[in-house]
């Protein structure tokens, strides 16, 4: 494990542009190893780096600011991030990350005066199955209890590198529940890529065709229809990009995929670049993943030994093609394909105007392929196999099988690998949740059901899903549920449009007002108003989905809302007289007129 | 509206008076106002209390315990309740202090500012006391239209005030709406 707590790690900065290049498009990598070298990005770093890119400051200074993981303040030797999905809160967060600030004599979201802690939160880190979790260093340590926190204080009070510090503590089970066809079979590399060459790139999209595979990112869209507009995009280099950004809280399926199945990941990308005629691929691997890149590395090292990737591969005269790791820095906005592009770029993740669509103009505004982690693999189980084989699985409309991250009120989370059209019963059954009351399907931007809907399926003609299946109980609160996912959007909001920089905001602060017990009719009303302008106006679908765990909640769980309203009318946001406190305090009066009493 | 002529009250809360200014810069059109509509409270004519109203324009976010009295005054006996202004509708400029304590604010007022010597801290109960921060209004009471601008421009505080006083549902064009 890399070591970013020692001081004497100087940085090289002409050393670490050159590594990547030279090339501003690497801004994101090169800002990314100079925090790693220096512990934080210095300021006077930036006159530099710009010199040293060739571009302005402001691309270095948009760029470090942008991304949650990145800060430009002192650094801190070491960082705990909790993560703060509602799943983590069920499993006592709060109260975990409570106990290791008083452990370690520090605030929450505050740098310790020595410059050695600092413990604050961080969005879904992809642990909903083992929560709560946290990051230290950017590496994720699962299932937190007090004794690990007590472990992690006393290595931390003794300022052990953590290179140093136990492997058990970042050990992370992947909790493959039920296997399926991506899961449960051997996969031998170089299969998919064999009978890719052997039949010949034309007829692979036609095997792709046939599967009917679809996006499983969450939109669904044909994969076929996607490589072959690619493919015949009149000219470019093409580009193939596998995004595992997987930033949805409660989906955590891509890091099992990434973490045991690599192999059918990279073939995938591998035959898709066959197929549209791609010399360079790049994985997008969210920064929460860090402790899978040396891993991924490896793979793909070994993979370039064995002929599958590089030059000539398997001995095809001009079939070149290799894959490089990009690390995300912290933005949940980057899963987002066009964002996710911009970050590749180098710059803010902050998403394009659409169309036109990665297809035509991606990477450096050429034709690229951007497909989830679990499309690459369904892609290269189809090569291997066929699609017809792959088409007899699931449903008309949603062939092939699904991986479930389940997590929440139930004895088994972990990775369930489902043919589509699965009910949402059987799968509470499988995992243990007789006790369920409500499921957040495919993450908050996705969609709640109450006990009444669990016959619903998990597909595309039903609910579609990304993936993430979170689990409430009957003495779940679904208002806090709902209010956690409001504070997850108004975080992650890029802020590039103001429906949803400002909308997301005033979401977050009614449900807080809500939460508060100041509540009334017109907060109610307020809120569905703010959907609506941020479903219309709105650039991208963060924006559009961000009020959707607010309405349905209010929709399928009133009561859950009016037991907070304390007026029919209106209840101001805030409590008049302890806001003159202070004035109180510093003028030392205490007369009639220094009070507001409640009406 | 209820009356033959519309019952109109304004005031300014923490605002600069520019959205007033902005209300009289209808110029000629004032003729026209003062014969359709009755002014209540307001700075214009200097009455202090306000009675029961159709129209009431809030200029300015709530910065101290006065102005909550007076949105609340306004708040009950007005039937339409207007945010005028930037200022209102989200504090504006006078919130830029809520990044500043409000120690220090005072400190720097009463004791460190430029040419200050013995400076105290005054304590007469007839100044409003200020909030630890500056609110928009709809924070403190039920707001019924927001009217955006810095200040709003002349011309949208008059197609508003029509659009009301006719009965009808203000619309404005998206040339009519600043937010600057």
């Amino acid at each position: 494990m890399p070591d970013m707590s020692s001081p004497e790690n100087s940085c090289d900065l002409p050393g670490i542009v050159a590594r990547w290049g030279g090339d501003a498009a690497n801004l994101v990598q090169i800002l990314r190893e100079v925090q790693e070298a220096c512990g934080t990005i210095p300021p006077e770093a930036v006159d530099p780096l710009a010199r040293l890119l060739n571009v302005p400051r402001v691309r270095i200074e948009s760029t470090a600011s942008f991304y949650a993981f990145f800060h430009t303040g002192p650094g801190c030797a070491y960082t705990l991030l909790f993560s703060d999905n509602i799943i983590d809160h069920m499993a006592g967060k709060a109260g975990l990350k409570q106990y290791v600030c008083e452990k370690l004599w520090v605030e929450p979201g505050k740098r310790s005066e020595d410059g050695l802690v600092y413990v604050g939160d961080t969005a879904d880190i992809g642990l909903a199955d083992q929560a709560p979790a946290l990051l230290v260093n950017g590496h994720a340590v699962p299932s937190l209890d007090k004794t690990r926190l007590d472990l992690i204080a006393e290595l931390i009070r003794a300022r052990k590198p953590l290179a140093e510090w136990p492997p058990m503590l970042f050990e992370i089970p992947d909790q493959i529940r039920k296997a399926g066809p991506l899961t449960g079979e051997a996969f031998a590399p170089g299969a998919a890529l064999r009978r890719t060459l052997a039949r010949g790139a034309e007829a692979t999209l036609a095997e792709l065709e046939t599967s009917n595979l679809r996006g499983r990112g969450g939109a669904g869209f044909k994969t076929a229809i996607k490589w072959a507009s690619c493919r015949n995009a009149a000219s470019g280099a093409r580009y193939v990009v596998c995004n595992a950004d997987e930033g949805e809280p409660g989906t955590f399926k891509d890091r099992v995929l990434l973490n045991s199945h690599a192999d059918l990941v990279f073939e995938g990308m591998t035959v898709c670049a066959r197929v549209i005629g791609a010399r360079r691929g790049f994985l997008y691997l969210r920064g929460e993943y860090k402790n899978l890149f040396e891993k991924l590395q490896t793979v793909l090292a070994r993979r370039r030994e064995t002929g599958l990737l590089g030059e000539s591969i398997l001995g095809e005269a001009g079939f070149d093609f290799d894959i490089e790791i990009h690390l995300g820095a912290g933005a949940y906005i980057c899963g987002e394909e066009s964002a996710l592009i911009e970050s590749l770029e180098g710059k803010p993740g902050k998403p394009r105007n659409r169309p036109p669509f990665p297809d035509r103009r991606g990477y450096r505004d050429q034709p690229t392929v951007l497909n989830n982690v679990e499309t690459f693999a369904c892609a290269a189980k189809i090569a291997e196999q066929g699609g017809a084989w792959f088409a007899a699985i699931g449903t008309p409309q949603s062939t092939g099988s699904k991986l479930m991250s389940v997590s929440g009120d139930c004895r088994r989370p972990g990775v369930y690998e489902y043919p589509f059209g699965v009910t949402a019963r059987q799968v509470l059954i499988d995992c243990g949740a007789e006790n369920a009351y409500a499921v957040q399907v495919s993450g908050p931007s996705g969609m709640c059901i109450s006990f009444r809907e669990f016959d619903r399926r998990l597909c595309f003609e039903d609910l579609a899903s990304a993936g993430a299946f979170m689990v409430f109980s009957r003495q779940r609160d679904m208002f806090e549920v709902a209010r956690n996912f409001t504070h997850f959007f108004a975080h992650e909001s890029c802020g590039f449009c103001t429906p949803c920089r400002v909308g997301t905001s005033l979401l977050r602060n009614i449900m807080d007002k809500l939460a508060a017990g100041k509540g009334s009719v017109y907060d109610m009303n307020e809120m569905q108003r703010i959907m609506h302008i941020l479903r219309g106006m709105a650039h991208c679908g963060l924006g559009h989905t961000a009020a959707n765990p607010v309405v349905q909640t209010m929709e399928k769980f009133p009561d859950a809302y009016e037991k907070r309203l304390k007026k029919l009318d209106f209840e101001p946001a805030f409590d008049l007289d302890g806001a003159l406190a202070t004035a109180r305090l510093i003028t030392g009066r205490d007369d009639a007129w220094a009070h507001l009493a409640d009406d | 509206m209820t009356s033959a002529r519309p019952k109109i009250a304004t005031c300014s809360l923490a605002g600069c008076f520019g959205c007033h200014m902005s209300l009289l810069d209808i110029d000629e059109k004032l003729f026209e106002l003062v014969e359709r509509v009755e002014f209540d409270r307001s700075p214009l004519t200097d009455i202090k209390r306000c009675g029961p109203c159709d129209i009431g324009i809030v200029e300015g976010g709530v910065c101290n315990a006065e102005n909550v009295h007076v949105l609340k005054e306004f708040r009950k006996n007005c039937r339409i309740l207007v945010a005028t202004g930037a200022c209102a509708i989200t504090g504006g400029i006078p919130s830029w202090r809520n990044n500043v304590d409000l120690w220090d604010c005072f400190q720097e007022v009463y004791h460190y500012g430029l040419g200050l010597e013995g400076g105290q801290i005054p304590n007469d109960p007839e100044l409003p006391l200020p909030f630890d921060k500056v609110h928009p209004i709809n924070e403190v009471v039920r707001v019924d239209y927001f009217l955006p601008g810095c200040p709003p421009p002349a011309e949208a505080i008059w197609k508003f005030l029509s659009d009301l006083i006719a009965g009808r549902e203000p619309k404005l064009d998206q040339a009519m709406l600043r937010y600057d």
